[in-house]
């Protein structure tokens, strides 16, 4: 088998070299290290590092941010795009809290969609097409220009624990910085390996340099490990593609930004194309025909892979009734001639992909620029985090996105800003900011990541929010820009400016809800040129209003008082209305949820004291050790008749 | 703590047909006020006094169901501290089981099983002390409740709630998968796709709730099993009831209990028969295994037919067997008529005598226990029919009766005997069947209403996201039947079903 520049067994040389040198113990005393002092390490400038840093030292902390690569700071290393179904809303709740991501794609973005338009509104979603190298670019000059915030090329190799508490991190330099809180973003890098066919290379994605001795430090801290894995397609040539045989997918005519702050005016600009073509019979034919060189297949990769993002010899084995498979072609950015072919991420060798990418019709002749792969890393088992993304047994020590077994941009950005906010908060002996499942789909994504067991990247899906009618992307800042002006996010214009939507939405809602319309003859004309019913005797305008072919926005004409709002009011106003019933059901499952969630349960619960347990339970409760009633009884393994015996258990426990 | 207000059978003697539905809750007086009537019309419980018992009527929509007492109190001097309403009626299980539906219909919801415990403990009602005993009851309530819950749906009935669940879950991953990756599938116009088979399923739900009004979604009967010394002539007896001039209503390979199970009808009454012809009771090893495993079979059991080899001597085995049968109705087989007898009716009421008389003096000082009395229940697997058991302690008399199994002959006897005991109320249904039934009955209801609502929204147009909330309900509600409910299904269904990602 061949490898790439660094073999395994290389590492283990070098790292055996490194114990040997780097260690600030006896007889290196000698040796001058750089020492300094700061308030928050974060380790890992993409999507959840650079969200964690901004939100510490946007709180006041003294920051540094430790990348391996400076060049490739908020890397997109797979798909060339923000948001998404769901993962849109997260962006959008980053930004209501005070986060960076969706001002970034605002800033950098080449196409938009609203997904899911003919849905209901809970469902729409952002999704964006970023300029890859754009979207680093301004991220990085956000970082740059944040005061309080310093920016470090250097691998971090070793914690510092102190009594289950850390006190510092050092780098493989042997440097030591000393600080009161670190945030771990390491992504796919601990421990990376990237493989395709019977070719592996130790590195992170796109070559970088991986990182190898975190993972030890942490095992030696007692912390739990997972190697999960992931996969990317190949990047052609966009001069070898021919777009005659591919459908042209364009952007929205009107696009809706991501941030509540972007003007959405600034944001209409040209936009470039996206390109739909299929795989076929023959594709197929040559995946199956080469399966037995495929590295998933012959045991090579030992990683979990995610079922939601399944390379295309996974389809092809999985599906195999299907006799075609979508396949996107979407531009990497402006200047750059990369495209990259979306639905077909593979780890199979070189010359399989060659040919398996010019079996697509419109691809014939293409040239691979860079080569489709698996990569495998290392990843905790998140289970051993709290709600605040702090590890439950080394204080001080926080984590975000994919090291935590999630994947996407989205997710890691989401969990970022969360850990750097409480990693802030920590220091100035503020109570963690969590939020629930009924208040934001981070809440969901955090909740899920550290009550269930993972065995695979975790992606957020609309399916999880059990409460998503009231968690829409069109109210994340309704929802969520309170608690970022609290936290100290949020500056106070802005906060103002939402407390005065606020007010305007629930005076026109109460307005509306009192306005009568007559059966006038205007009106009757007026319902009958819009398919609608004609009124027998007059109603309410919320009435009208609920009809599944009227809107408030479409009822201006017959609504004679009404004086002109902003969109974005007059789209809450219709949706406060349009679904009412809906909403408030799932407000009152809220009360319920809410109930549960405020039962905590002590974190030194001794749990093996508890009697009648069952050992399921018992054994589920001890690694999860829920902060809640409500949250022991979303453990796999923990029966409705386990939370009641808890629940005694504590008042029990209350009274004595 | 406020909240819910529950109800459930909360004791049930089965024998003398009387039992109390109980309710707790802050709508306890509003939900009694709903279905009472006095002897002189209506009258609200709720102006009365605290502590004091009322004469009258339940009524469901007018209809009289049952002649109740009711007793009224004010909370918090009740078990649970929370104002309490107890209705004793006396119309037998049946018309317990609808006193209680009615109470559920106007605003109660049934009770988990431990539900009034735990709410007497969490106000405060139960000493500190015996927090573990309560933590006990709740779980091996619930154990039981669980047990039962699966165990005695019908096989056929499991099937098609699981066939009707698969469904609902293969809609909404075709929904949420369509939500989640819009430009790989498309959920445009499902919602009328879907339509006719949402009320096609509605109609299976209406067909089973009415099933279940019948208590025909359930293994429901006598469950009764058969011991004896190997060679008695068990699997004959077995074989002479289930003959050809029987009808066999179904066969049932117990899924859970790893024994077969048949169900026969005799004259009406269904009886669940269990074999105990696994049990290897063999010299020595009788008194540990034997018993151990027998005893097992024995707990469920509403009636034990014991079979007694006439023609041969009794000995330690058949004490043992005695033993065993002293909480349980019993009829006595005097098998193997056409030979010699050996052993005599007379012989048999003797060592029964014997046997059971000892066994009275044990138990004679277990009622002594400081604990409430639901806590004292708690060590046994089935905590509602201790109760029942102990009352059945002093009747030591079982039946004997002489029979042929290889001839036929006295069966005729044996079938003329269960007849009587069953209208005589001397043998019924375990209580737990029909509360079973009813939690049952609730989930469908609530099936029902949540796929009502699903082809409400169809109706009005609404965009197919809002359909799978309800479908989500539906499906909920059915897994809690047939104990199949996980949280990551959909996703793991979307995944197992559709194509998706980059």
């Amino acid at each position: 088998m061949k490898t790439g520049p660094r073999d395994a067994h290389e590492f283990e040389a070098e790292k055996n070299c490194k114990k040997q040198t780097g260690k600030m113990g006896k007889g290196a005393e000698f040796m001058k290290r750089v020492e300094e002092w700061v308030d928050v390490v974060v380790v890992g400038a993409g999507h959840a590092g650079c969200e964690a840093a901004l939100a510490s030292a946007r709180l006041g902390m003294e920051t540094i941010l430790f990348t391996v690569s400076v060049d490739s700071i908020a890397m997109m290393p797979c798909n060339p795009n923000i948001g998404g179904s769901s993962k849109g809303h997260l962006v959008r709740e980053v930004d209501a809290l005070g986060g960076e991501m969706g001002k970034n794609i605002d800033r950098t973005f080449i196409q938009s969609k609203m997904l899911n338009m003919s849905k209901g509104p809970a469902v729409h979603s952002l999704r964006a097409q970023a300029d890859k190298a754009e979207y680093s670019r301004s991220m990085r000059k956000v970082l740059q220009e944040t005061d309080h915030l310093k920016i470090r090329q250097m691998e971090v190799t070793e914690l510092i624990v102190e009594d289950g508490t850390l006190t510092g991190v050092r780098t493989y330099s042997g440097a030591v910085y000393h600080c009161k809180a670190c945030i771990l973003c390491t992504g796919t890098y601990l421990k990376a390996r990237c493989i395709y066919g019977d070719v592996s290379t130790y590195t992170g994605p796109n070559g970088l340099q991986a990182a190898n001795y975190l993972t030890d430090s942490l095992k030696a801290n007692g912390v739990k490990m997972y190697r999960f894995k992931t996969g990317t397609p190949a990047r052609i040539d966009s001069r070898s593609i021919d777009y005659s045989k591919m459908q042209e997918q364009k952007g929205d005519e009107r696009v809706v930004p991501f941030s509540f702050e972007t003007d959405p005016d600034t944001v209409q600009i040209p936009q470039v194309s996206c390109w739909l073509t299929y795989t076929n019979e023959e594709t197929h034919r040559i995946i199956r025909e080469n399966l037995d060189r495929s590295p998933l297949y012959s045991g090579m990769i030992e990683g979990t892979g995610p079922r939601y993002c399944p390379s295309i010899e996974d389809k092809v084995v999985k599906f195999a009734d299907k006799n075609r498979h979508q396949v996107f072609i979407e531009p990497e950015g402006i200047h750059t001639s990369e495209m990259y072919v979306g639905g077909m991420s593979s780890s199979l060798p070189e010359d399989v992909q060659l040919a398996m990418y010019r079996s697509v019709p419109g691809l014939e002749h293409a040239d691979i620029v860079r080569n489709a792969y698996a990569i495998e890393y290392d990843c905790i088992d998140a289970r051993q985090l709290e709600l605040s993304l702090e590890f439950r047994d080394i204080r001080g020590l926080f984590s975000a996105g994919q090291f935590n077994g999630s994947s996407g941009y989205e997710e890691a950005a989401a969990q970022g800003i969360i850990a750097g906010i409480n990693a802030a908060r920590k220091i100035q002996g503020k109570e963690p900011l969590i939020l629930d499942r009924s208040e934001a789909y981070i809440g969901v994504l955090i909740d899920d990541l550290v009550t269930k067991e993972n065995h695979e990247p975790y992606r957020m899906m609309t399916s999880r929010a059990e409460y998503r009618l009231l968690l829409r992307q069109d109210n994340a800042d309704l929802r969520l820009t309170p608690k970022g002006y609290e936290v100290g996010l949020i500056s106070e214009e802005r906060y103002k400016r939402l407390v005065e939507k606020e007010r305007m939405i629930r005076e026109e809602t109460e307005r509306v809800k009192k306005t009568w319309i007559g059966t006038g003859a205007e009106v009757q004309e007026f319902l009958r040129s819009q398919g609608s019913t004609e009124l027998r005797s007059s109603a309410k305008l919320s009435e009208l209003i609920c009809r599944p072919e009227l809107s408030y926005q479409k009822l201006h004409g017959i609504d004679t008082d009404r004086r002109e709002l902003p969109d974005d009011i007059q789209e809450q106003v219709n949706i406060n209305i349009k679904y009412e019933g809906y909403l408030l059901r799932q407000m009152k499952q809220v009360e319920q949820f809410k109930k549960m969630e405020e039962r905590k349960i002590p974190q030194d619960l001794d749990y093996d004291k508890v009697p009648s347990l069952r050992t399921e339970a018992r054994q589920k409760l001890k690694e999860g050790r829920p902060a809640s009633i409500g949250q022991a009884s979303r453990i796999a393994g923990v029966s409705p008749a386990d939370v009641s015996v808890l629940m005694v258990y504590l008042q029990a426990n209350k009274q004595a | 703590m406020g909240g819910d207000t529950i109800a459930a059978i909360s004791s049930a003697a089965a024998d003398s047909g009387i039992g109390i539905v109980r309710i707790s809750g802050p709508d306890s007086f509003a939900v009694i006020d709903r279905i009472y009537r006095s002897k002189s019309g209506n009258r609200k419980l709720s102006g009365e006094k605290s502590h004091t018992i009322h004469y009258g009527y339940i009524e469901d929509e007018g209809d009289v169901i049952d002649e109740v007492l009711v007793m009224i109190m004010r909370g918090p001097g009740t078990f649970t501290a929370e104002d309490t309403v107890e209705i004793d009626c006396h119309g037998g299980v049946c018309a317990m089981k609808r006193i209680l539906e009615t109470v559920i219909k106007n605003g109660a919801r049934l009770a988990q099983p431990g539900e009034f415990t735990k709410k007497a403990f969490l106000n405060g009602r139960i000493d500190l002390s015996q927090a573990e005993a309560v933590m006990d009851v709740i779980q091996a309530k619930n154990e039981y409740a669980l047990k039962n819950s699966v165990s005695q749906l019908k096989g056929s009935i499991r099937k098609e709630i699981s066939e009707l669940r698969e469904r609902l879950l293969y809609h909404i991953a075709y929904i949420e998968a369509a939500l989640d990756d819009p430009e790989h599938i498309s959920s445009d116009g499902y919602g009328e796709e879907i339509a006719g088979e949402i009320s096609q399923m509605r109609e299976k739900i209406l067909h089973l709730i009415s099933t279940a009004d019948n208590g025909r979604i359930l293994k429901e009967g006598i469950r009764t099993v058969i011991v004896g010394r190997p060679n008695a002539g068990k699997s004959s007896v077995l074989n002479k009831l289930l003959g050809e001039e029987r009808a066999i209503v179904t066969e049932i390979a117990g899924t859970t209990r790893d024994t077969l199970e048949e169900t026969i009808n005799l004259n009406g009454i269904t009886l669940i028969i269990t074999d105990t012809a696994g049990i290897r009771e063999t010299e020595n090893i009788v008194e540990k295994i034997g018993i151990g495993k027998a005893r097992e079979k024995l707990e469920d059991a509403d009636l034990v037919l014991y079979v007694v080899d006439s023609s041969e001597q009794l000995n330690e085995n058949d004490a043992a067997i005695v033993r065993m049968l002293r909480t349980k109705k019993a009829i006595v087989l005097l098998n193997k008529s056409d030979r010699k007898t050996v052993t005599t009716r007379e012989m048999i009421e003797e060592l029964i005598r014997n046997e059971n008389g000892a066994a009275k003096e044990k138990n004679g000082s277990r009622c002594s226990g400081a604990l409430p009395k639901e806590e004292n229940e708690s060590s046994e697997k089935s905590p509602e029919k201790q109760e029942i058991k102990s009352s059945r302690r002093e009747e030591t008399e079982y039946p004997v009766l002489s029979i042929s199994a290889l001839k036929g002959t006295g069966i005729d006897l044996l079938e003329d005997k269960l007849k009587e005991m069953f209208y005589q109320g001397k043998i019924s249904l375990n209580d737990e069947v029909c509360i079973t039934n009813m939690r049952h009955k609730e989930l469908l209801m609530e099936a029902k209403e949540s796929l009502d609502r699903v082809w409400e929204s169809i109706t009005l147009g609404m965009p197919e996201d809002f359909l799978t909330i309800d479908l989500m309900g539906a499906c909920r509600a059915l897994g809690d039947i047939t104990g199949e409910t996980s949280s990551e299904e959909v996703v793991n269904e979307i995944f197992g079903k559709f194509c998706l990602g980059k």
